[in-house]
């Protein structure tokens, strides 16, 4: 597996996909099965504009069950966009407009009837940047729960805290000063409080947008050993700058290339035999 | 020339330049400084003498004659009793070389009138008081507070000053006596408005100034953040939308004597509301404070970061509930100040509140929001429009106590911003 040291380095925005590359006539159907065996969320042929501008071309693509799929590609591709359609946060951006299916236990999580509030609460997120509540510890964890009512009592409130500050591999570090701001933690820590805090609620599914692009490599490292556990009890969607943290933690990796899904596989054979010449190109390091 | 040569010869110009600018701003901070030194400085040399007041010790016999002449202790009798001539004779009595009508009037002048309502008033609380002496500290007629603070010249010629030189001669004897002498002015607290200056207080104006304002802040303030809060977050972008945000715009730069017209119009002529109550007033100033509450608002909600809002939502909040546990507790201390500056400036809003009444003569503090009432600047308006020496120094006096309010405003927003800020 011949995967560069070079990072990511994000390319100016642009609209011609030959442009990057000097293939005038490349073809960007996507190459490989965007179906998997046990799928928990499907998207079917999405497109997103933003105003006039069109961000996502087409994309068809599974979301394993308790499996990690990795979403990567130069900067611009549309992978957070499309990323964010899973749990319908576009929806908090004017102009932003989707067509086509989510589907999620086989209906679509953006047809009219659909609560966004519910989906939320099925399809957690972890944001590119840590961004805990300007309030104590455990009521950042606590906040999900306490809103949805999912306990009863403060004994409750407090299991739920502790299992999923545990879950995210903070409980050890914090359970001494759960009253203190969560905003007072590191960088690190705080990402995994976000993580507690999404796993507060239960959800099927985890949405992860960059989760480790603000961290140091030694929080990068135990955020990566944590998704994988995590995996064990969640359906998990990444995006990443990184190849090589795609390529640790995920089982299915899917390419983008300004607004295309490209290629999307298995990781091991994403990382080893890219079928498309742009995915070559960039899991080698040409250009991205 | 070598570029780093380049470099130093055009330093020094940099540096002046800085120098120079530093100097503009300390000057600039100096006058605006000496300028409200200036002006509190005038304001405070007028009007400090006005929270002390002449007084006059007079030993008064509560005649059972002529306040009780049934004997009854009969309150209606009592009210209505003459108690001007129990002091006029304590006056006569005290000065018993004087006599001629004129003379003798021109003692009893040196009493304020308001002295028998006093006197009236402790009777009433103590019946006791009827064929008893007390010696009685009775306010002065504002001419003798006058002479007593120094406003006048005993050097100018008689028949140009308000006094004569018998009235002077005799405040003399009362001083030589120790019976004359200033106290502090209760009456300035505890009275609303009058003909007579030293009956005059601001009660009345400051009770009028504080229910306008309690109807002020209920109205505008949960209007203005829910406004701000519709706009921000859950208005459609649209032309009617960007029409409206113009409007409320505009409105924060309207005079306020228009909004004052509308009131007259709306409030009072069809709406048929009392003219010149504290309700009224409240709703066109509250009015007239929406627009800077709404903009203020609006400002410090779109100045949390999104990353909370979206938080909140990751989890699944509502965006009602992301808005009210995570964006409004960030954005209350901005809120805050926005209400502040409206509030203080509509507290010190004279025009539109002569346009609704406001400007009445009140001696009656208000009781409620539907009584007749003054306000502070407005009565701070009607006495310098007054050409008696002692509503003068009034003027002043009350100008302190509106500034002193303001303050006091100030520091409870402070506190209670202090009190909500979040840090991150």
């Amino acid at each position: 597996m011949d995967i560069t040291e070079t990072l990511a380095i994000p390319i100016p925005e642009q609209l011609d996909p030959s442009a990057t590359t000097g293939h005038a006539d490349l073809d960007l159907t996507t190459v490989g099965d965007i179906t998997v065996p046990d799928p928990r969320m499907k998207l079917r042929d999405i497109n997103v504009f933003y105003g006039q501008k069109q961000a996502v071309f087409n994309v068809n693509l599974d979301i394993g069950s308790n499996s990690v799929s990795a979403m990567i590609g130069p900067s611009g591709c549309g992978k957070t966009t499309l990323l964010r359609c899973l749990n319908r946060m576009n929806d908090t951006i004017d102009g932003c407009r989707v067509e086509g299916r989510v589907e999620m236990d086989g209906k679509n999580v953006y047809a009219r009837k659909v609560d966004p509030v519910l989906l939320r609460a099925r399809v957690g997120m972890v944001f590119q940047k840590p961004n805990p509540f300007p309030k104590s510890i455990f009521d950042n964890v606590a906040y999900g729960p306490r809103i949805h009512g999912l306990v009863h009592d403060r004994t409750d409130l407090e299991e739920i805290v502790h299992t999923s500050l545990e879950r995210a591999g903070l409980l050890n570090e914090v359970k001494d000063r759960l009253d203190q701001p969560g905003t007072g933690l590191s960088g690190g820590q705080q990402q995994r409080l976000c993580i507690a805090r999404a796993i507060a609620v239960s959800p099927e599914v985890i949405l992860m947008d960059e989760p480790c692009s603000a961290l140091d490599p030694i929080a990068t490292a135990r955020i990566e050993e944590l998704i994988g556990e995590l995996r064990k009890n969640f359906s998990i969607a990444i995006v990443t700058h990184s190849m090589q943290q795609a390529a640790r933690v995920s089982q299915r990796t899917a390419y983008f290339h300004l607004g295309y899904l490209v290629e999307v596989g298995p990781t091991k054979d994403i990382f080893t035999t890219p079928k498309h010449q742009l995915t070559e190109e960039y899991i080698t390091g040409r250009f991205g | 020339m070598s570029r780093t040569e380049q470099i130093v010869s055009g330093l020094a110009r940099r540096q002046r330049a800085e120098k120079r600018f530093r100097l503009y701003g300390l000057i600039a901070i100096v006058l605006g400084m000496s300028f409200l030194l200036l002006l509190f400085g005038s304001i405070v040399t007028n009007g400090y003498k006005a929270f002390t007041q002449t007084y006059i010790e007079l030993p008064i016999y509560f005649n059972p004659e002529v306040i009780d002449p049934g004997g009854e202790h009969d309150p209606q009798t009592l009210f209505s009793a003459d108690y001007w001539k129990l002091v006029k004779t304590a006056m006569y009595q005290k000065f018993p070389q004087v006599s001629g009508r004129k003379e003798r009037r021109e003692l009893a002048r040196m009493i304020s009138e308001g002295s028998a309502y006093e006197l009236r008033d402790q009777v009433l609380e103590n019946p006791g008081l009827i064929g008893t002496t007390r010696h009685i500290w009775v306010v002065a007629d504002d001419d003798i507070d006058m002479l007593m603070k120094g406003y006048i010249d005993r050097e100018v010629p008689e028949d140009e000053r308000r006094l004569n030189d018998r009235v002077i001669g005799y405040v003399d004897d009362l001083r030589e006596a120790g019976v004359i002498e200033r106290q502090f002015n209760t009456t300035f607290f505890t009275a609303g408005d009058s003909r007579e200056p030293e009956q005059a207080g601001i009660l009345g104006a400051l009770t009028g100034s504080f229910l306008t304002l309690i109807i002020t802040l209920l109205l505008s303030f949960p209007i203005g953040v829910a406004a701000a809060i519709y706009l921000e977050e859950f208005a459609p972008r649209n032309r009617f939308i960007d029409l409206i945000e113009i409007n409320i715009n505009n409105l924060a730069a309207v005079p306020s004597i228009i909004f004052g017209l509308l009131g007259l119009a709306i409030f009072i002529n069809w709406f048929g509301m009392p003219r010149s109550t504290a309700i009224v007033g409240g709703l066109v100033l509250a009015l007239m404070t929406l627009p800077t509450i709404i903009i203020a608002s609006r400002v410090s909600i779109q100045a949390v970061p999104p990353s909370i809002k979206e938080a909140a939502l990751g989890v699944g909040a509502s965006r009602m509930q992301a808005m009210f546990h995570h964006v409004l507790p960030i954005a209350m201390p901005g809120m805050l100040t926005g209400t502040i500056i409206g509030m203080a400036r509509a507290l010190g809003e004279t025009a539109p509140l002569l346009m609704i009444g406001m400007v009445a003569f009140i001696v009656e503090p208000p009781s409620g929001f539907t009584d007749p009432a003054t306000a502070l600047p407005v009565q701070i308006f009607l006495w310098s429009d007054s050409p008696e020496r002692g509503f003068t120094e009034r003027t002043s006096a009350a100008i302190l106590v509106l500034l002193a309010f303001l303050i006091a405003m100030n520091a409870a927003a402070v506190y209670l911003r202090e009190k909500v800020t979040k840090r991150f």
